[in-house]
C-alpha cells in the first residue's frame, strides 16, 4: 500500500517504513485519490438525485429525502461492524495474525461509530417529521443504539494502554464478543416490540427514481467508508510506528542511565 | 488438575470469602433492598409497582450484580492473587468457571430477597402455575450473568483506573436477559394478562446466552487477564 | 545441562517506559543467584518476567527450556514468584490461604501442614485471618505458600523485608533447602551481607541490564 511519494522538507514524524524520520508522509496514494475522487463524485450524484431529482414522496413530502443519508448510514454502520468484526478475527487467528488487522478494526469502529450517530440522529428526525415522534423501540432502532453504545465501550478498551499487542489482542476479544451480543440484542427487542406496522408500509412504497437515489446514496456512503477507513488505518500505523520510535529513544536514554553507574 | 476440580476450588474459596467477610450479606443486600425502596419513591403508583414489579426486580439485581463483581476482583487484586493465581500454572477457564459459580451462588441469593421484596413491597403475586417458569427463568437468567459479570469484570479489573468501564461494557450485553428474564417473569407472575405459555421461548434465549457466554467466557478469559 | 535462565538483549515494555532495556542473563540449575542495583533498575521487572508476567518486547528469553517471548504461559506452574505483594487473600486464615496455594499445584495436607510448620505459623497462628496479622507474619504466610508449591525455579523480590531476624534465618534456611533440593533460586534484595552469604553469584542490575 506505499507508492513512492518525494520526499518533502525533513521533519520529525515518523514514516510507516520505520525509517528514522527524514520523511513526512502523508497517507495517500493513487489507490486513495482515485477512491477520493469517485467517492466525491459518488456524494454529488447523490445531493443532485436526493435533493432535486427525485420526486416527493406522496405522504412524506421532503421527509423522505432524509432517508437517502438514514439507510446508507445505517448500512454503513453494519458493514463497520462487520469489518471489525471480521478483522478481529482476522488477528486472533495465529495465521494471519497482523497488527493491520488490529489497525482495520480500529479504524472501521471509529468510522462506524460516526454514521452510527448519523444514523440514529438521522433516523430520529425522520420519525418525528413523518408520525411526529423522535424515537421508537423498534428493533433496528434500538439494536444501532446498542451497537452504538457497544462501540464506544470498544473503541474505550483501545485505550486502556500496554503494549500494541495487549491492546489488539483485548480489543479483538471485546469485539468478537460484540458479535455475539448484538444479534441476541436484536432478537430481544425484535421479539419485545415486533415491528409497528406503520414503519414497514411507508418504507415499502419507494420505488423508481427514489429507489435509485436510496441505491446512489449506499454506493456513495460505501466509497466514503473505505476512503476514510484507509486513510484512518494509515494514520494509526504511524502512531504505532512512532511508539516504537519513542521507544528506541527510551530505550537509549535508559541504557545510557545505566552507563552513568 | 482438571478445569473442573479448579472451579470448585476457586469457588469454594470465594465462597469461604464471603461467609468470613460478609461484604455481600451487610451491603450488598442492603443496597439492593435500598434500590427497591427508591423505586417506589420514584414511581410513586401502587397498579404500576405491581405491573412492573418483574422488571424492578432485574433491574435491582443488575445495579446490585456492579457491586458485586467489582468485589470479587477487588478481592484478587487487593493483593496480587490473580497475578499469582497465573504464575501457579492454574488455568484461566477454571479460575473462570470457579468464579462465574460463586458470582452466580451470589446472585441467586440476592435475587431471591429481590423477589420476597417485590412480594411484600409491590404486591407482586405469584401464580402456583407460573412457579415452575419462575424457578427456571431465574436459573438461566442468573447463568447468564454470572458467566457475562465475570467475563468483563476481569477484564475491568486489569489495572488501577479500570473500573469505571465495568458498567460501561456490561450492561449493553445483559440487555437480552434484562429484557428476556423480565418478560419471563412476567408471565410467571401472569401479570397484564400474560400465561406461563409466553414465557417459555424467552428460556430459549436466556439459555442460548448463558451457552454462548459460557463458552466464549472460558475460551477468552484467560487472554483477557493476561496482561 | 540446560540452562535455567537464558536472556539474550531483553527489551520488556510498561507503560511505554523500557523497564528492561536489553538484559542478558544466564541462570545454571541449582545456583542463587543475588540480584544487587538501585531502585527502578528493573530487578522486579526482571523476576516479573522470568515469571511469565511481563511481555518480552525484544530479545530471546528462555525459562526452563520454554521460549517466553513465544508464549509466557509455558513456563507457569513450574515457577514459583514472591513479589512486593503476598498474593493472599485477607479474610481468609493463615491455614487457609497455604491450603488453597498448595492444593493449586495439588499439594497433600501433609505438605501443607509441613510448610506451616517450617515457617512457624503452626498452632494458634494458623486460624487467624490474614488481615489481622503483622506485615512480617503476612510474609511468612507468603513464603509458605511457596515452599508448598514446590516450584523449580524460585523468584523473589526483597524477601527478607518486613521480616524480624528469626524470620530472616528461616528463609535463609528454607532458599538453602530448596537450593540444596535441586531448585534454581534468583533473589533480588538490599540485604547485602545476608544475601550475599546466602548467594552462589552476585549480579548487579542497572538502567535495566544486566551487568556481572
Amino acid at each position: 500500500m506505499t507508492s513512492a511519494v518525494p520526499p518533502t522538507t525533513s521533519t520529525d514524524t515518523a514514516s510507516p517504513s520505520g525509517t528514522p524520520g527524514a520523511v513526512r508522509r502523508p497517507t495517500g496514494t493513487r489507490f486513495t485519490r482515485v477512491l477520493g475522487v469517485a467517492t466525491l463524485v459518488g456524494m454529488i450524484w447523490l445531493v443532485v438525485f436526493g435533493l432535486f431529482l427525485s420526486p416527493n414522496d406522496a405522504t412524506q413530502k421532503a421527509g423522505v429525502r432524509i432517508l437517502y443519508i438514514h439507510v446508507p448510514s445505517a448500512w454503513l454502520a453494519y458493514l463497520a461492524f462487520g469489518v471489525t468484526g471480521l478483522s478481529s478475527l482476522a488477528y486472533m487467528i495465529k495465521r494471519t495474525r497482523s497488527l493491520t488487522w488490529d489497525r482495520i478494526a480500529g479504524a472501521s469502529a471509529e468510522v462506524g461509530v460516526l454514521f452510527m450517530g448519523i444514523t440514529l440522529v438521522s433516523g430520529s428526525l425522520w420519525g418525528r417529521i413523518s408520525w411526529g415522534i423522535f424515537w421508537t423501540w423498534d428493533s433496528r432502532l434500538t439494536t444501532t443504539a446498542f451497537l452504538f453504545v457497544t462501540y464506544i465501550g470498544y473503541l474505550a478498551v483501545r485505550n486502556l494502554g500496554g503494549t500494541h499487542q495487549q491492546r489488539a489482542k483485548r480489543s479483538a476479544i471485546i469485539a468478537l464478543l460484540a458479535v455475539l451480543e448484538v444479534p441476541l440484542v436484536h432478537f430481544s427487542v425484535k421479539w419485545w416490540r415486533p415491528l409497528h406496522q406503520n414503519e414497514s408500509v411507508a418504507e415499502g412504497k419507494l420505488s423508481g427514481l427514489m429507489l435509485f437515489s436510496l441505491f446512489v446514496g449506499i454506493i456513495a456512503f460505501t466509497l466514503l467508508y473505505v476512503w476514510l477507513v484507509l486513510h484512518r488505518q494509515r494514520v494509526l500505523a504511524m502512531e504505532d510506528a512512532l511508539d516504537d520510535q519513542g521507544l528506541d529513544v527510551a530505550l537509549a536514554e535508559r541504557r545510557a542511565e545505566g552507563a552513568q553507574v | 488438575m482438571s478445569t473442573w476440580r479448579i472451579a470448585r476450588l476457586i469457588a469454594a474459596k470465594d465462597l469461604r470469602i464471603e461467609l468470613r467477610s460478609r461484604v455481600v450479606t451487610n451491603q450488598v443486600l442492603p443496597f439492593a433492598a435500598l434500590v427497591m425502596v427508591m423505586f417506589a419513591f420514584a414511581l410513586d403508583n401502587d397498579n404500576v409497582l405491581t405491573r412492573v414489579a418483574p422488571g424492578l426486580v432485574w433491574l435491582a439485581t443488575l445495579f446490585s450484580m456492579l457491586v458485586l463483581v467489582q468485589r470479587a476482583f477487588a478481592v484478587e487484586n487487593a493483593d496480587g492473587a490473580l497475578d499469582a493465581l497465573q504464575v501457579a500454572g492454574v488455568r484461566p477457564g477454571g479460575i473462570f468457571l470457579g468464579k462465574a459459580l460463586a458470582l452466580g451462588a451470589q446472585l441467586a441469593v440476592l435475587e431471591i430477597v429481590l423477589l420476597l421484596m417485590a412480594v411484600v413491597l409491590y404486591q407482586a403475586q405469584v401464580a402456583a402455575s407460573g412457579a415452575i417458569l419462575l424457578i427456571i427463568t431465574f436459573v438461566a437468567a442468573t447463568t447468564g450473568l454470572a458467566f457475562v459479570g465475570t467475563l468483563y469484570g476481569g477484564l475491568a479489573a486489569g489495572a488501577k483506573g479500570r473500573e469505571t468501564l465495568l458498567p460501561l461494557l456490561m450492561l449493553p450485553v445483559v440487555a437480552p436477559v434484562l429484557i428476556g428474564a423480565t418478560r419471563a417473569t412476567e408471565a410467571a407472575f401472569g401479570t397484564n394478562g400474560a400465561t406461563s405459555s409466553e414465557g417459555w421461548p424467552w428460556i430459549g434465549l436466556l439459555t442460548l446466552f448463558a451457552v454462548l457466554f459460557g463458552v466464549g467466557g472460558t475460551l477468552a478469559f484467560g487472554s483477557l487477564i493476561d496482561e | 545441562m540446560a540452562p535455567v535462565v537464558h536472556l539474550e538483549g531483553v527489551v520488556a515494555v510498561m507503560g511505554g517506559f523500557p523497564v528492561l532495556a536489553g538484559a542478558d542473563l544466564h541462570v545454571e540449575r541449582g545456583e542463587i543467584l543475588l540480584l544487587r542495583g538501585p531502585n527502578g533498575a528493573g530487578k522486579t521487572s526482571l523476576l516479573r518476567l522470568c515469571a511469565g508476567l511481563l511481555p518480552v518486547e525484544r530479545g530471546i528469553a528462555q525459562v526452563l527450556g520454554c521460549d517466553i517471548a513465544a508464549d509466557r504461559t509455558a513456563v507457569r506452574n513450574r515457577v514459583g514468584l514472591l513479589g512486593h505483594s503476598n498474593g493472599l487473600y485477607a479474610d481468609l486464615s493463615v491455614s487457609d490461604n497455604v491450603a488453597f496455594w498448595g492444593a493449586t499445584v495439588g499439594a497433600s495436607g501433609d505438605d501443607v501442614a509441613a510448610s506451616l510448620e517450617r515457617m512457624g505459623l503452626s498452632g494458634r497462628l494458623a486460624k487467624v485471618p490474614i488481615s489481622r496479622l503483622s506485615a512480617g507474619q503476612r510474609r511468612r504466610t507468603a513464603l509458605a505458600c511457596l515452599v508448598a508449591r514446590r516450584a523449580e525455579l524460585w523468584l523473589l523480590d526483597e524477601p527478607h523485608a518486613g521480616l524480624d531476624a528469626a524470620g530472616r534465618d528461616d528463609l535463609d534456611a528454607t532458599l538453602r533447602d530448596a537450593s540444596a533440593a535441586g531448585a534454581t533460586v534468583m533473589v533480588a534484595s538490599h540485604e547485602l551481607e545476608r544475601a550475599g552469604a546466602l548467594a552462589s553469584r552476585v549480579v548487579e542490575v542497572v538502567g535495566g541490564q544486566v551487568r556481572g
